[in-house]
């Protein structure tokens, strides 16, 4: 792995740059459906653009550990900021379906969470992230300690299924994109279960 | 009552003063519209109809921007790229089956002895939106009676070209509907006077992306009911298949009726978002049972249960 250069395979560069670009597709969909530049159904595709955003960004979190452990790729430092961005785009989704989609119509948001499986397993995929969210900090894991907050973080899991199976679940017949993002999600859980042995394991240092 | 007759209203009224303009443009530089295959719209005159709905149309960008024609693409922005692909000229549409003059029809000899009427239509999409739209067309049952349907025909069968070479949805790997697009109804709902025929809308001939050269529409129904570029209208004695019951039976039946208390499996149907209307911040409005045409249509199905032949 000597080819790969120092500053891909252990970059040194902040993260708070990465906060920015993360946010930005997201402020420019907005901007763009402000300005009515989304096509006919600007709700639609402002809540569509940033579930796959969200969904983006958990399949680049999800690919840190696999990037470092086979290809000496050592992103670690940026996984939390992937990790909120991608729940903040979460979180963006869900405010559009409540608030542009269904216009705080309550009884049909409650009655789609019951009724509707991709609503249902969206929901669910949410509510698994949140106590991600909010451990996300410093503070958070020192209080767990590495374990603990190791073990809750694996969360993500289910978490980047229910996102992949919610977009399958919600488009008509079998496109093509959402079966990418299932495949992808798949392939990045599946190389988790391989044998521990089986991976190649530079010296990159552990977490 | 959902149906009005709006004598005061004028065709300004239902036509954006830009489309006029558009259309003197058009008409001025109509010479060079007869290119064959050439998609370019071209105007076209029609009878004011008394079935026409008096709501606010959907702008016409909206409603050649935002088309469900999975031959050209999934997504619903691919069809306005990709579908000026599609030959439009010449076209043919052969007419058999159970019916005493089979025919295989060229466009021309089709739309010239029709009597062209505007339908202002609303339009809801099996997906939960919607959009009114000033078609010009023909009820099907005026070319239906040029062919004879026989006493033993029951349905009516209709077929979308298949042009693999034009048509940039229907190759690959992953075949998202078996090609090619069919549709079907009752010979009774087939014959109904709010079923059309539509070779234009807005004052103009049939954009490609919204099914040229001649296209269904039945308003009562879901808009995949809606087949365009037809190519084939069969008459039979047997329920015709139809491409999305075919692709899932559980949840596109044959008859697909607007119905806001039958619910799709994996979303409601009570209510829709009105294309156009209010931008981003728009509010879903109720769906009608029929989509508004419970008064003209809902005697075709008495005693039906609609849950069961959903």
């Amino acid at each position: 792995m000597a080819a790969l250069p120092r500053w891909l395979r252990q970059p040194a560069f902040p993260s708070w740059p990465f906060y920015l670009l993360g946010l930005a597709p997201g402020v420019w969909l907005f901007v763009q459906a402000l300005t009515d530049n989304l096509g006919a159904d600007p709700a639609k595709a402002l809540e569509r653009g940033l579930g796959e955003w969200a969904l983006r960004l958990i399949i680049l979190g999800l690919a840190i550990t696999p990037l470092r452990q086979s290809l000496g790729i050592n992103w670690l430092r940026y996984r939390r900021a992937v990790g909120l961005l991608a729940f903040f785009y979460v979180l963006a989704h869900l405010i559009t379906y409540i608030l542009l989609d269904q216009g705080l119509d309550w009884a049909a948001i409650g009655a789609d969470i019951l009724k509707r499986p991709y609503i249902t397993i969206g929901m669910l995929g949410f509510v698994l992230l949140l106590p991600l969210a909010v451990t996300s900090s410093n503070a958070m894991i020192r209080r767990l300690g590495g374990v603990r907050w190791r073990r809750l973080h694996r969360l993500v899991y289910p978490a980047a299924l229910a996102g992949a199976v919610h977009f399958l679940l919600l488009v008509k017949s079998w496109p093509l994109e959402p079966i990418i993002y299932a495949a992808i999600v798949v392939t990045l859980l599946g190389w988790r279960l391989l044998p521990r042995g089986g991976r190649e394991r530079p010296a990159t240092g552990r977490l | 009552m959902l149906l009005r007759h709006a004598p005061d209203l004028g065709e300004r009224d239902v036509t954006p003063q830009a489309l006029y303009l558009s259309r003197r443009h058009l008409l001025a530089g109509a010479g060079g519209l007869l290119l064959a295959g050439s998609a370019a719209a071209a105007p076209l005159t029609a009878a004011k109809s008394k079935l026409s709905t008096d709501e606010t149309l959907t702008p016409l960008k909206d409603v050649t921007s935002y088309n469900n024609y999975y031959e050209f693409g999934v997504d619903k922005s691919e069809p306005a790229r990709n579908a000026h692909r599609l030959t439009t000229s010449p076209w043919t549409v052969q007419v058999d089956g159970m019916v005493a003059k089979p025919t295989n029809f060229a466009l021309e000899d089709i739309i010239k002895p029709a009597k062209l009427e505007e339908r202002i239509y609303r339009m809801r999409c099996v997906e939960g939106w919607s959009m009114v739209i000033p078609w010009i067309g023909f009820p099907l049952a005026d070319l239906l009676a040029r062919v004879e349907p026989l006493g033993s025909a029951k349905y009516v069968a209709f077929e979308t070209a298949l042009r693999p070479n034009e048509m940039t949805g229907v190759g690959g790997f992953l075949k998202v509907l078996d090609w090619p697009y069919r549709e079907g109804l009752r010979l009774d709902e087939a014959m109904h006077p709010l079923t059309l025929l539509a070779v234009g809308l807005y004052g103009e001939t049939l954009p490609n992306q919204n099914g040229a050269p001649l296209r269904l529409v039945v308003p009562w129904k879901y808009g995949f009911k809606g087949i365009k570029s037809i190519v084939r209208i069969t008459l039979t004695d047997k329920q015709p298949q139809t491409s999305w019951n075919m692709q899932a039976p559980q949840e596109y039946g044959f008859y697909s009726n607007v119905n806001p208390e039958v619910d799709h499996p994996r979303w409601s149907q009570a209510t829709e978002r009105r294309i156009g209307e209010g931008g981003l911040f728009a509010k879903r409005r109720p769906t009608l049972p029929f989509n508004g045409y419970a008064d003209q249509v809902a005697g075709l199905y008495t005693g039906m249960d609609l849950r069961k032949y959903y």
